[in-house]
């Protein structure tokens, strides 16, 4: 810690000494400002939620803190302990008494509970691993974060709330000061969820700072002193839980809080009758069986209409959507489905190709684009058939359906012979819904469809998905964003906990009824 | 899946039986008997006589030197085919030592070992820090240190002398009276019987200290009874044979390394973080592991094992030749896979790969003593490291275990999934797909 | 100047190709003056393209299969148990020649299918595969020959490896004349397509390649092609073989650049996930994939079985060697979704030059092997160099 000085301009507060304070956070990415001129300043000793909707810079925050992303990538000044902090890499954090959760669990599956909790700070004697001391930590850890569990039982024969508070044993072993949870409890359930709100409030009493991040708000409102809420890479405000009155309410209207006014293009709606519908969908996690990712869920869709569902991360939207479109998600377990009066079942992705549906996915770099490929090719991709005559593919065709998609699309590239890697986000996206809309769908599932795009490209899209419904084609849109729920779709449900829990017409729709039922699992289904 | 429940509870109260050892080397351990005892009843007795047991550990104790360094490499989620060549190259660099600059030869061994870590370097250079995959680095290698080989002895056969065939044809000398028996082998398996008994009471003392229950009494002393009876008839078969033999050097020398190695992988940070790169590699670099220093070292380690198996293999056969060393890397890599290691990493452990390797040794020995010709010999290998993966990834798809899962397997329990989910998007999380770390979120 | 400055980006885009392409002139120049220029004489260059045409058929196979992200390496082994079977059926069983080379590529469906099945439907990796299969292909192959050679083969057979096409001018004309027109047809074949894709490139409005640079490649084809004719028809006119490989070449380039199935493999092995989401069957077109690389595996035994006029059990090792340094050498990447069936062939080409020019030299087949391990590591490193370099980090 060679950089460190020490800083005596440190500003003294009433309420307690601020242990960490971070100055004018800005962190670019090549096309996106995910933090612009953030701050945050946390107190010792207690308990600071950092609140706002997906992508508004959470996780960047924190891992800008945690030395994920080091120091020399960022602007701005980070006080730790009254001294101006410069982390290189997670270890220098650790070193300084910083540790991170991190959404995607840090656990090797195939070690023992012991075996991670010291991995990378193991305890030796004479150059060897001293495993009786460490599992003898190893069960005053556990026993701390109050799991019964043999520190030899491996991580992959454990639950995900066991291997949560497995991380936290983990981050104590480090001597930690400061904890930082990134959405500890999105993937646990109610009782282990319950347990690991306790444990931090434990810690607490024992002098340990939590930075948690959560998008649920009932958590937040049992459990945290002070609350941040984020938006668009910028500090909104931050609230004291006591002074302030902190609920849900008041969160919800901080996340939320921003016009609405003309971002969407003006459309009149043209909605027929019913033509899709899904029936009493049941689906589970493809590896942990006990899971269920999508419960009971029903809905419908009708002709020109585009059918919204809000929901936060983990929700189980994403879930539902891919394990409608030929189950390519999960362990299919019951449900119906039927299209234009008739039953059908779609058994895989080819099948409900044919049967008219399309999946845009939410994670277009993984799992929507071969990013090796050219323009032309990828718009043709998922259905090669209506331009080849047999085997072969007519290359000439091929060229003037690019062609007509890149100017009905406004596709900005050089030529439908450019590679897709070199086209921003929001013209990789034009030409993934050129793609599925070459596969002449009757439902198109658009899963985050606006995901890392500029506003100007947003805006393109909106008009987009609102021509195709136009056309007479069903639309479901899922989409962190409430106001391009509430700006585009005609009727809305909700997902909590892999359950729909509200379906509402967006005439009768605002941010915080959405909100509400996007956060709690009172079922009230309309139809 | 209520009769999941009652497997998983079997298995714990096998597992106890074993003192808290691994499940599927109690499996892949079962698969051993049932091979020996194959080959026991199709060579009429031949395979369990002390001459073929002497010969069985002095003639393939290449491939469990070979199986551990392989079994490492698999650990970290690589491969290594190069093996066999590097042997080969490394035995002729030490013959030709010997025979052209006078070395003496237990420099000579060290020469060649050094070798051997320098190979290893070059390899792992290549896999660790430019990043080219292991399976292009170690073909290139196995096709480079192959004319290396040939380039050296002119593609003839060297000759070594005396002193160093002990490594491969040496056996424990007549010390001691009289006893029809080689002394210092029973001695040896005195010692085993000794260690096994302590090893076995230490591990109840640390249970003990750590306050975790036990497993009973009669569960350790029913383990150790049988380890040493199999310790005990092994030692009587070794040291009864024909005078002059008794237990092989390369067997002493194969031994040490096994302990040794154990050790490392268990008990050294090295060992640990092979298992924590091959088994999440972005979440051991979270966690501070260096990945590429762990590479690197792992595939030094390799090549220095090879040169190793290759020394030992001129000194049993008396002269380096440049068809050593051939389909080597077979044999290791059957082994490791038959000793439970995974395709995918982060899995594997030395004792299972040994038991691997002496399925491969009784394999092959037993095969030649039936007079199988070479080339059913290679076709039954081929189809035994198909096999050895295949169990792996099915048992992977069934979310089982290895061996002893397929072979305990109740049919009519777990129905697998019709369709196993096409896209799993993102392993290991238990979301849906999330944008990369790298991303903003 | 921007017009300039324009072309320079082109071509720096394109440095792969090109730096393909002056490897191999660079290789044919030193080989020309290393070895007096024996390497250009005419009856070399037939040699060459005779003597390396298995390579040059397996490199066409193993490029689809590392397109896709697999790997084979059992094609040495296919290669010799082919070579068996065909010396089995002709010599034993006394099949006609013209039977037996279907029933061989027969034979290498079959085999492709095994490995095909374990690894699309059982989800092995291929490298494992196709390990056992080199051991047990190898052992099939002493089976069937009884670890013995098969020697020789009737005259039809041969010629599918060492035949040549009849000779119009009689054997007197210095310049044989099918040949000739053989070539002239393939260069005004290749610079009509040329144009022709050209034309429809800019008629799309596609087109940024610079006209000079465009004219240069066409000329540049053109001559190497009617080089080489001209050196194969002062010689004995055009072996059989190069006819089976051009169209094997034609077949497989537009295979791959204009098939449904080529489609396929590219999506494959570019991200398997956003295949598998766009509805292709990613498990069949594995297998078939697989098939497909057998049956081309057994055409490279055949061929070189009727080359050397000898089935032999230690024939085709080391063969998958070659293949895949030809396919990385061509430019395909070791992590999938990239290559092209031509790259492969001229990176088979280089590795023909090499294996050529070292025989020429008197250099000893274990420097052979040494130089060749080098070059495979060279070009992967290079593949993995410049894709860290253009990922940034």
């Amino acid at each position: 810690m060679s950089t460190q000085h020490v800083m005596n301009d440190e500003p003294v507060r009433a309420d307690g000494p601020v242990i960490l304070e971070m100055r004018s956070i800005t962190k670019e990415f090549p096309g996106v400002k995910a933090l612009s001129d953030v701050s945050l300043t946390v107190k010792a000793g207690e308990i600071h939620a950092i609140c706002g909707e997906n992508g508004a810079g959470k996780s960047t925050l924190m891992k800008v803190l945690s030395g994920v992303y080091p120091y020399g990538t960022y602007d701005g000044d980070i006080v730790y302990q009254g001294r101006t902090v410069h982390f290189r890499d997670i270890r220098s954090s650790e070193e300084a008494g910083i540790a991170i959760i991190h959404q995607e669990l840090a656990l090797i599956p195939e070690l023992s509970i012991t075996e991670n909790i010291f991995l990378g700070n193991e305890p030796t004697r004479w150059g060897a691993i001293d495993w009786i001391t460490a599992k003898k930590t190893a069960l005053e850890l556990l026993a701390r974060v109050g799991l019964r569990e043999d520190p030899d039982t491996l991580i992959k024969n454990i639950g995900v709330g066991k291997q949560q508070l497995v991380e936290i044993a983990k981050a104590l072993s480090k001597s930690v000061k400061l904890l930082i949870l990134d959405e500890p409890t999105a993937a646990l359930n109610e009782a282990d969820s319950q347990h690991l709100l306790d444990l931090i409030r434990g810690l607490k009493g024992k002098g340990i700072t939590s930075i948690m991040i959560s998008h649920k708000l009932n958590e937040i409102e049992q459990v945290a002193d002070s609350i941040t809420i984020i938006r668009d890479g910028k500090t909104i405000e931050t609230l004291d839980a006591v002074r302030d009155g902190v609920n849900e309410d008041r969160i919800i209207r901080g996340m939320v809080g921003r016009s609405l006014e003309s971002r969407f293009p003006d459309h009149v709606p043209r909605i027929g009758e019913v033509f899709f519908e899904v029936r009493d969908w049941n689906v589970q996690h493809p590896q942990v069986t006990e899971r269920m990712v999508v419960k009971n869920s029903s809905l419908t869709v009708r002709r020109g209409e585009i059918v919204g569902i809000a929901g936060l991360m983990g929700a189980g939207r994403t879930e539902l959507a891919m394990s409608i479109f030929g189950r390519s998600y999960g362990t299919f377990l019951s449900g119906r489905m039927f299209k234009d009066g008739k039953e059908i079942e779609l058994r895989n992705v080819a099948e409900a190709i044919d049967h008219g549906l399309a999946y845009v996915s939410e994670d277009r770099k993984a799992l929507g684009l071969n990013l090796l490929d050219d323009v032309k090719r990828l718009i043709v991709s998922a259905k090669l058939s209506k331009i080849s005559a047999g085997p072969v593919v007519n290359d000439g065709k091929e060229y003037s359906i690019a062609e007509g998609y890149r100017t009905s699309l406004r596709i900005k590239t050089p030529t439908v012979d450019s590679g897709v890697s070199k086209l921003s986000g929001g013209n990789q996206q034009k030409v993934v819904l050129a793609k599925w809309m070459f596969t002449d769908p009757d439902l198109l599932i658009l899963d985050e469809p606006t995901r890392g795009i500029d506003v100007g490209a947003k805006y393109e899209i909106y008009g987009i998905i609102q021509n195709l419904a136009a056309q007479g084609k069903g639309v479901i849109l899922i989409s962190s964003e409430l106001p391009e729920l509430l700006g585009l779709a005609d009727r809305i449900y909700t997902v909590f906990e892999g359950a729909i829990t509200d379906c509402i017409p967006a005439a009768e729709a605002d941010p915080e009824t959405l909100m509400k039922s996007m956060t709690s699992a009172r079922k009230k289904v309309r139809s | 899946m209520t009769t999941e429940t009652t497997t998983t509870s079997e298995a714990r109260s096998a597992r106890k039986l074993f003192g808290g050892g691994n499940l599927r080397q109690f499996g892949i351990l079962f698969s051993l008997i049932a091979i020996i005892l194959l080959f026991q009843y199709l060579t009429n007795g031949l395979t369990l006589s002390s001459g073929n047991l002497i010969n069985l550990v002095s003639q393939y104790s290449y491939i469990l030197i070979l199986a551990i360094g392989m079994v490492i490499v698999i650990i970290a989620g690589h491969i290594d085919l190069s093996v066999g060549s590097v042997a080969a190259f490394v035995g002729i660099v030490v013959a030709t030592s010997m025979k052209d600059w006078n070395l003496p030869w237990p420099l000579a061994i060290l020469f060649g070992l050094f070798v051997g870590m320098l190979i290893g370097a070059w390899q792992g250079w290549w896999v660790a820090f430019v990043g080219v995959p292991a399976f292009i680095v170690t073909l290139a290698g196995m096709l480079i240190f192959r004319g290396g080989n040939q380039l050296i002895g002119n593609a003839n056969t060297v000759p070594v002398p005396p002193g160093f065939t002990t490594i491969g044809s040496g056996y424990l000398p007549e010390v001691g009276p009289y006893t029809g028996y080689n002394n210092l082998t029973l001695l040896l398996g005195l010692i085993i019987v000794i260690a096994v008994i302590w090893r076995e009471i230490r591990a109840r003392r640390v249970q003990r200290i750590m306050g975790s229950t036990p497993s009973p009494l009669w569960a350790s002393v029913v383990k150790v009874v049988l380890l040493n009876a199999v310790v005990v008839y092994a030692s009587f078969l070794f040291a009864g044979g024909r005078t002059g033999t008794s237990f092989p050097v390369s067997g002493i020398i194969l031994g040490v390394l096994v302990l040794v190695y154990s050790f490392v992988t268990r008990n050294t940070i090295f060992g640990r973080h092979v298992y924590a790169v091959g088994g999440n590699k972005l979440a051991a670099e979270l966690s501070g592991v260096k990945s590429r220093r762990i590479n690197f070292l792992v595939m030094m380690n390799m090549s220095i094992l090879a040169a190793l198996a290759g020394m030992i293999f001129v000194a049993r056969s008396v002269a380096s030749g440049p068809q050593d060393g051939l389909s080597w890397e077979l044999d290791a890599i059957a082994a490791v896979f038959i000793g439970g290691a995974a395709v995918s990493g982060g899995i594997g452990t030395v004792t299972g790969s040994i038991i691997g390797g002496l399925v491969m040794a009784v394999l092959n020995n037993g095969l030649q003593l039936l007079g199988v010709g070479s080339d059913r010999v290679q076709i039954i290998k081929g189809l035994v490291l198909l096999l050895a993966v295949g169990v792996d990834v099915w048992n992977k798809k069934q979310g089982r275990p290895s061996i002893l899962g397929f072979m305990t397997r109740n049919r009519k329990t777990t129905p697998a999934p019709d369709e196993a989910p096409m896209v799993v998007p993102d392993s290991g999380t238990p979301d849906t797909a999330r944008p990369p770390a790298s991303m903003p979120s | 100047m921007s017009v300039f400055r324009s072309s320079l980006n082109y071509l720096a885009g394109q440095l792969r190709q090109i730096g393909l392409f002056i490897a191999l002139i660079a290789i044919v120049i030193f080989f020309q003056v290393a070895t007096n220029g024996i390497t250009l004489k005419p009856i070399n260059v037939t040699n060459l393209i005779v003597q390396n045409s298995y390579i040059l058929i397996l490199a066409v196979g193993m490029v689809m299969v590392i397109i896709a992200g697999h790997i084979d390496l059992s094609v040495g082994s296919v290669v010799a148990f082919v070579g068996a079977m065909s010396g089995v059926m002709i010599t034993q069983w006394n099949v006609p020649w013209w039977l037996a080379i279907i029933l061989c590529l027969g034979v290498g469906a079959l085999v492709g299918m095994w490995q095909g099945f374990w690894i699309a439907y059982f989800g092995i990796p291929a490298f494992i595969v196709t390990l056992a299969g080199m051991l047990t292909f190898r052992g099939l192959t002493q089976i069937a020959l009884q670890n013995k050679q098969i020697s020789p083969f009737p005259d039809e057979f041969r010629a599918l490896g060492s035949g040549f096409l009849p000779d119009l001018g009689g054997g007197t004309s210095a310049v044989e004349p099918l040949t000739l027109g053989i070539g002239i047809i393939a260069t005004l074949f290749l610079v009509l397509k040329g144009i022709r894709q050209r034309r429809a490139r800019a008629k799309y409005d596609v087109e940024d390649e610079p006209f000079a640079w465009f004219l240069t490649k066409l000329v540049f084809t053109a001559a190497m092609i009617l080089g080489i004719t001209y050196l194969l028809a002062s010689y004995r006119g055009t072996p059989i073989v190069l006819i089976v490989l051009g169209v094997l070449i034609v077949v497989y380039a537009s295979v791959m650049s204009n098939s449904v199935f080529g489609r396929h493999i590219y999506a494959i092995g570019g991200n398997l996930n956003a295949a598998a989401l766009s509805g292709i069957k990613t498990k069949r077109v594995t297998f078939m994939l697989f098939v497909n690389m057998g049956v081309i595996s057994a055409l490279a035994g055949l061929v070189f079985t009727a080359q050397l006029n000898l089935a032999n059990p230690k024939a085709g090792d080391g063969f998958e060697l070659d293949a895949i340094a030809a396919v990385f050498i061509g430019g395909a990447a070791v992590t999938g979704g990239i290559g092209t069936v031509t790259g492969a062939i001229i990176g088979g080409f280089i590795i023909g030059l090499l294996n050529n020019g070292m025989s020429i030299l008197g250099v000893g087949t274990e420097y052979q092997q040494l130089i060749k391990g080098l070059v495979l590591l060279g070009a992967v490193a290079f593949d993995v160099y410049n894709k860290r370099r253009s990922g940034g980090r």
